[in-house]
Parts: C-alpha cells; structure tokens; sequence
C-alpha cells in the first residue's frame, strides 16, 4: 500500500509539472503532427492501401512522438539536482522509476488520444473495432513506456543523452512494435483476428518481462 | 601464461580450420538442391552460435560485475560483446551471400533475419553507450544492466523461429530436431564451432588484457590530473 502510495504521489507529481508546463506534451502533439504531414508528401497511395499500412504509419507517430515525453522524463530531475533529492528522499528506486511510468504512460496516452482522431481525418481510414484498438494501444505504450523510462533513466546524465534514447530503445521495441503494427493493422481494416491473436500474447509477454526487469535493475541504474 | 594460453589457442583453432577446410571443400559433396555454396553454413551456422553463445557469457560477466563490482569482469563482458558482435557480424555476411545464390536477394525482410538485424543494432548501442560514459563503474554498470536487456531480446531472436511464419530455412541440425543433415556433413560443422570458439576465447584474451591496459592508463591519467 506505501508503495502504490510513493508510486502515486511520484505519478501525480510529474503529471503536475507537465500540465503547468505543458513542455514535452505541446512538443510531442506537434511533432506528431509534423509526422502527419511528412506521411503525406512520403506516400500517394489509394485509400484501401492507407488502410493496409495505417497500423505501421499510426506506431512509427506513437513511437516518435512518445519518445519526446520519454527524453524529458528523468532530464527534467537534472536542474537544481532535483535527481539527487529524489534518490535520497526515502523513496526506492523501484517507487520512482514506476511513478514516472505511469505519468509517462498518462501522458503519452494523451498525446496518441490527440493524434488518432486527426490520422482518421487527415488519411480518411476509420478503425472498424476501435475498442479493441484502444486496448492495442494501451499495451503497446505500456511497452514503450516501460523501456523508454528505463532508458531514460539510464541515459540522463549521458552527454547525447537526447541522441542515445532513440538509438536504444527503438531496436529494444521492436517485438512490441511488430505486435502492435499487426494488431491495429488488422483491427483497422477488419480482417478476421483468429489469427493475429498470438500478437496479444508476444505484447502482454513483452509488457510483464520488461516490466519485472526493469523494476528489479533500475535501483543497479539509479543508486549503484 | 595468458599469451600461452592465447598462442596455443589459435595453433589448435587454426590447425583444426584447415582441417576442417580441406574435408569441406574436397571430401563433403555438393548439397542436392543447393549445390557448392551450401557450404557457408559450415561458418554461418557456427558463427551464430559462437555470437549467442558470446552474448550471453557476456551477460553472466555483466550480471558477476554488479554482483561482486570487479572492473575486470566489466572489461571482459565488454571484450566477450565485442568479439560476438564481430562474429554476429560475420553471421549476416554469409547469411546475406547464401541468401543471394538461393534467393536472388542480398536480404528479405524474414522474420529470424530482422531479429538478428535488431540484435546487432542493440550491441551498437551497447558499444555507444559505453563510449558515452567516462566514468568507469557507471559504464561498467549501465552495461551490465543493457546486457542482461538485450540478452532477454535474443531469446525473442532465439525463439522467432518458431514463433513466426518465415522464409528463412528451418533447423537442419539433428540437435535442433531438425535430422535434415547427413552425419558426414554435420560433423565439419560442429568441428568449426570448436575451432570458431576457440579463436573466440584468444581474441576475448587479447581483448580483456587491451582493456586492462587502458584501465591502468586512465587510472595514472587521473592521478596525473590530481597533481
């Protein structure tokens, strides 16, 4: 129960600061816009065939964009060595790194709440089961939450920290990314999902190894 | 006795190479339907082997470093990286060389060789994270925490085989269950991965004392800086 408690508290804090600053999620709306609009000069397909890759197009903005909040997460410690107060406050390791997940996970939701709605506008693809979709993408992030903190964490004091995120995590991802891709893919364009049902299960595996990984490594990333 | 040991290694490792060169250029046949270049995968298939293999001592090298905090178990964990990151390397090379004879293509986008593909872009970022960081008990602990991350990754690559559809061939090796090699053509291959691990470990040697040498040397850089 202190555990949730510290965990929460940790959450609410950061969600606080970023809706008084609003810093990485304006930054991470736009950019995924940007992308929106770059897809379109990349790619003159005929509609059926945007629905065909509108799963891929979607996790490349998901993963772009999510990785903007990511970098901010644990850089935002760094002024007035608000890091060190935070590792010497009696708060594990564990408690912040999953605080900051779940306000990273929050946010990131957001910024994909924004972009889904102007995807379906701008590229006219309308998901046939958008409930299940919302569930894709609430695993997927989970897992490009749970690296990309972790991540974070282990680069926040790397010069080219900024530079270093990306590289790490988005070949980290890729199974997750594959998962995801395949189920909204098939999702938006309504195929049968007998079959792509095992990509439920390469997610949900994906999300609770990294998860316990990283809960049990982060203090080694943090303290030493 | 480490040069010795690193002298010694590569005599065996070669002697047995060129062995094993001579039985599988003169006295193993052609493939039925693959014909001579079916004999890359005397060198593919041990290099992938020796790369796993490497990927995970490093790993358990990384796992001993956080647990007894030695830098020498950092500096050989990163030296075993290096050295399989080289031989993973090779592994996409032949694969890409056969893949062209058989194929028509230098590469697809297969499920087992994106895998490896992703598996060699995380031990670039192994390497670059390492270069990134001065300090070395925050490098040599960042890296083990990475390792034992991209370890788990190469059970996803491990595993894919069986996991996804692919055009990529299945196990051919009777210890795999595959029982689609005669065991006169296996038995080259295993003796190269004997000879390909052994060249590992004399390359891993030479490494690890490199690494050891620069550790002394930014130790004295600092003390110099001190003065």
């Amino acid at each position: 129960m202190r555990f949730l408690r510290q965990t929460l508290a940790i959450a609410a804090k950061d969600l606080r600061s970023e809706i008084r600053g609003k810093e990485a999620v304006n930054a991470s709306v736009s950019f995924a816009l940007v992308i929106l609009l770059l897809f379109s000069f990349a790619f003159d397909l005929e509609p059926a065939e945007i629905r065909d890759i509108a799963g891929g197009l979607l996790w490349l903005i998901f993963a772009f964009a999510g990785t903007l909040i990511l970098n901010r997460s644990f850089a935002r410690e760094l002024v007035n060595d608000c890091l060190d107060a935070l590792l010497a406050s009696p708060v594990s390791g564990a408690q912040l790194f999953f605080g900051k997940c779940i306000a990273n996970y929050v946010l990131i939701v957001i910024v994909e709440c924004i972009s889904l709605p102007v995807f379906v506008i701008f590229y006219n693809v309308v998901p046939q089961r958008l409930a299940l979709l919302f569930l894709v993408m609430l695993l997927g992030t989970w897992g490009i939450t749970v690296i990309g903190t972790m991540f974070s964490a282990m680069t926040v004091n790397l010069r080219l920290r900024e530079l270093m995120l990306p590289t790490l995590i988005y070949p980290m991802l890729i199974p997750a990314l594959i998962g995801a891709i395949e189920l909204s893919r098939v999702l938006i364009t309504g195929v049968p999902l007998a079959e792509s049902l095992f990509w439920f299960r390469v997610l949900v595996a994906f999300n609770v190894i990294f998860t316990i990984l990283a809960l049990a490594l982060v203090e080694i990333v943090l303290v030493g | 006795m480490r040069l010795k040991i690193i002298v010694t290694l590569s005599v065996l490792a070669g002697a047995i190479l060129a062995w094993n060169l001579h039985r599988i250029f003169l006295q193993v046949p052609d493939e039925a339907s693959q014909g001579a270049i079916f004999r890359i995968i005397y060198f593919h298939v041990p290099a992938a082997i020796t790369s796993f293999t490497g990927f995970y001592i490093g790993m358990f090298s990384g796992v001993g470093y956080l647990i007894r905090k030695d830098l020498r178990l950092d500096s050989i964990a990163a030296s075993i990286n290096e050295v399989s990151l080289a031989f993973a390397t090779i592994t996409i090379c032949t694969g890409s060389i056969w893949g062209r004879i058989i194929w028509g293509i230098w590469w697809t986008w297969d499920a087992r060789l994106t895998s490896y593909f992703v598996c060699l872009l995380i031990y670039f970022g192994y390497f670059m994270l390492r270069r990134a960081i001065d300090d070395p008990t925050t490098r040599a602990r960042l890296s083990a925490v990475l390792s034992i991350f991209a370890c788990v990754d190469i059970v996803l690559v491990w595993k894919s085989i069986e996991w996804f559809r692919t055009q990529h061939p299945g196990p051919v090796l009777e210890i795999r269950g595959g029982g689609g090699m005669a065991p006169g053509m296996e038995a080259p291959l295993w003796w190269n991965f004997l000879a390909l691990l052994m060249l590992a470990t004399a390359l891993v040697l030479i490494r690890t004392r490199q690494e050891g040498m620069r550790r002394e040397i930014d130790a004295l850089r600092r003390h110099a800086h001190a003065f």
